[in-house]
């Protein structure tokens, strides 16, 4: 069954949309991330523009951290002050990225820009998640206990002025860091059209040592407001947000998660990183051969001025 | 009466009946008549483009039609915009956009049916002169402060066109148009489903002996209806509003999931 999307413009079949919506939110729900990085480039190479792509997807993450914020909330596994820093700087980058976003769309190298940073950030993140997920599997092999990172209890993120305590994560850190990751995800969120769980988790565990029961959930929250703020933002400022494809692939985002996040739960955590890892690595890759092999047709056409 | 005063009606009466022979031959010249199956096409969410017939007659043929063959080019000009045409290049390994050029205001949708290959029925100069085929379509290029239509070899508008073939926006069937009688004519528009909103002409020529003898226009609207209208000009004309109720759309629509699925 085709249906009209008015934004992108083009008739796509709703099967489609809605099995890519439940495969991305099985994997987002086994995984405790919002899927962006695997729905926007899903977009992009059934043939929706890439402005459109990202201004929607960013859609379906909101709906999807808002559900999974829900459920954290329920278990009192919310650190609200820690996400409010965090969304201090989060809307801040959020409306840089829209900006950015306008201005490379107007000198018609969004695209171009989109794959690289797709390229750049999914395959050195990829590359690293592989790594680390590699060496904790050998590790389990040979025996040794698994390693809980939790370097020196100092670094120099702890020696940073405006220090603030965080009740619920047993935290005392500056506010410096805690809202440059906020501005970093609100950005690299708006012009990728990703929620970016699955770099916010290990840089709040890593950089800001926040314990692993209050992390994803407060990374929903932040995940939830940036979303939701660039989907206003793109819907402003470019006109982008398709509506009716956001409402298909959040229906099955949000299904395809309850039972992402059943099959996650019996999986060995080291063994779900290493997976999802290579997913990202994947993903980046994808964006690697594209711009590296030669295209099938050099010319592309586009309307000026309106739509993308 | 005055012998003169008769000369002078006599004179008027053969004046008069010479401008009714020359009014008369142009009316017994052929017209071209000609009517679309829908005026009006509206997209709803299973739109997946639409077929028009364009049918009519040659007035005033029958006996021409004997001696005379009859060919028709029918032309469909969908509404004008202007198009940039990114051409790619390996820069530092990779394949980004490097060259573009700007066809201002060139039509989103072009379709020439005809009753045979134009070469057929009139030389060169003649389709030129009536735009007839996309290759004597004038595609202006802004090119610098200037605005020409390049030659047809050159490679952005050559890419143009099979670009805008492959989606079947642009097209030329040479055996598009058939005559069910010598002077009864129908043909079959495709518009695809990616064909923009808007006015769309449809201009009728009939070619006899290697000339235009006779023409005729005619045209279609594609609009968007319902809801799909409802989304698109409120996403233009609302932005703000429209990002807001979108976002709270995926409010709701996260909070129904933690609703529906809650397992506590």
């Amino acid at each position: 069954m085709e249906i009209y999307l008015p934004i992108a413009d083009l008739p796509v079949n709703v099967f489609l949309l809605l099995g890519m919506g439940l495969a991305v939110g099985f994997i987002s729900g086994m995984f405790g991330i919002g899927g962006g990085f695997l729905m926007t480039p899903l977009l992009i190479f059934i043939g929706i523009s890439p402005a459109v792509s990202v201004a929607t997807v960013s859609t379906h993450i909101a709906a999807s951290s808002f559900s999974g914020a829900v459920a954290y909330w329920r278990r009192r596994a919310i650190d609200i002050a820690l996400a409010l820093m965090l969304l201090a700087g989060g809307i801040v980058g959020t409306v840089a990225g829209v900006l950015l976003f306008t201005a490379l769309r107007q000198l018609g190298h969004l695209d171009i820009v989109i794959s690289l940073s797709y390229l750049l950030l999914l395959g050195s993140v990829g590359a690293m998640m592989v790594a680390e997920g590699l060496r904790a599997i050998l590790r389990a092999r040979q025996g040794k206990p698994v390693e809980l990172r939790r370097p020196g209890s100092h670094t120099w993120i702890h020696g940073l002025p405006l220090k603030i305590r965080f009740k619920q994560s047993k935290i005392y850190v500056s506010a410096i860091p805690v809202c440059a990751i906020g501005f970093i995800m609100g950005f690299i969120g708006a012009i990728m059209g990703i929620g970016g769980g699955f770099l916010l988790v290990p840089m709040l565990i890593y950089f800001l040592r926040v314990p692993t029961n209050v992390v994803i959930g407060t990374s929903m929250v932040l995940t939830l407001i940036t979303m939701a703020s660039a989907t206003i933002l793109h819907a402003a400022t470019n006109h982008l947000v398709d509506a009716v494809l956001a409402l298909i692939l959040m229906v099955g985002g949000v299904t395809g998660a309850q039972f992402g996040a059943r099959a996650g739960q019996k999986m060995r955590s080291e063994r779900l990183r290493l997976l999802l890892g290579i997913l990202v690595l994947a993903v980046g890759l994808r964006f690697a051969f594209d711009l590296i092999v030669t295209p099938n047709e050099l010319y592309t056409i586009r309307t000026v001025g309106e739509g993308p | 009466m005055r012998p003169t005063s008769r000369r002078q009606i006599r004179a008027v009466c053969a004046m008069a009946s010479l401008l009714l022979a020359l009014a008369a031959r142009p009316a017994a010249a052929e017209r071209l008549v000609s009517s679309l199956s829908n005026h009006i096409v509206q997209i709803t969410s299973n739109f997946t483009g639409v077929e028009l017939t364009l049918f009519g007659t040659v007035e005033n043929g029958q006996a021409a039609a004997l001696h005379n063959r009859y060919d028709i080019v029918a032309t469909v000009t969908g509404p004008r915009e202007s198009m940039v045409v990114l051409h790619k290049e390996r820069i530092f390994g990779i394949w980004m956009n490097a060259q573009s050029r700007t066809f201002v205001d060139v039509p989103a949708f072009l379709e020439v049916l005809s009753t045979r290959p134009f070469a057929s029925f009139a030389d060169a100069e003649m389709l030129r002169r009536e735009r007839i085929g996309i290759a004597d379509t004038p595609l202006p290029q802004q090119l610098g402060p200037r605005v020409t239509d390049a030659s047809p070899d050159d490679p952005f508008r050559q890419s143009f066109v099979r670009i805008k073939q492959e989606r079947h926006l642009y097209g030329e069937t040479t055996n598009g148009v058939t005559f069910l009688t010598p002077t009864l004519y129908r043909a079959t528009i495709f518009v695809p489903a990616e064909a923009p909103v808007g006015t769309y002409d449809v201009d009728i020529k009939l070619f006899a002996g290697g000339a235009v003898i006779a023409r005729t226009n005619s045209a279609f609207e594609i609009v968007t209806v319902g809801f799909e209208r409802f989304i698109a000009s409120a996403a233009v004309d609302h932005g703000l509003a429209y990002g807001v109720v979108t976002a709270m759309m995926a409010v709701m629509t996260g909070w129904l999931a933690s609703v529906i699925f809650r397992r506590d």
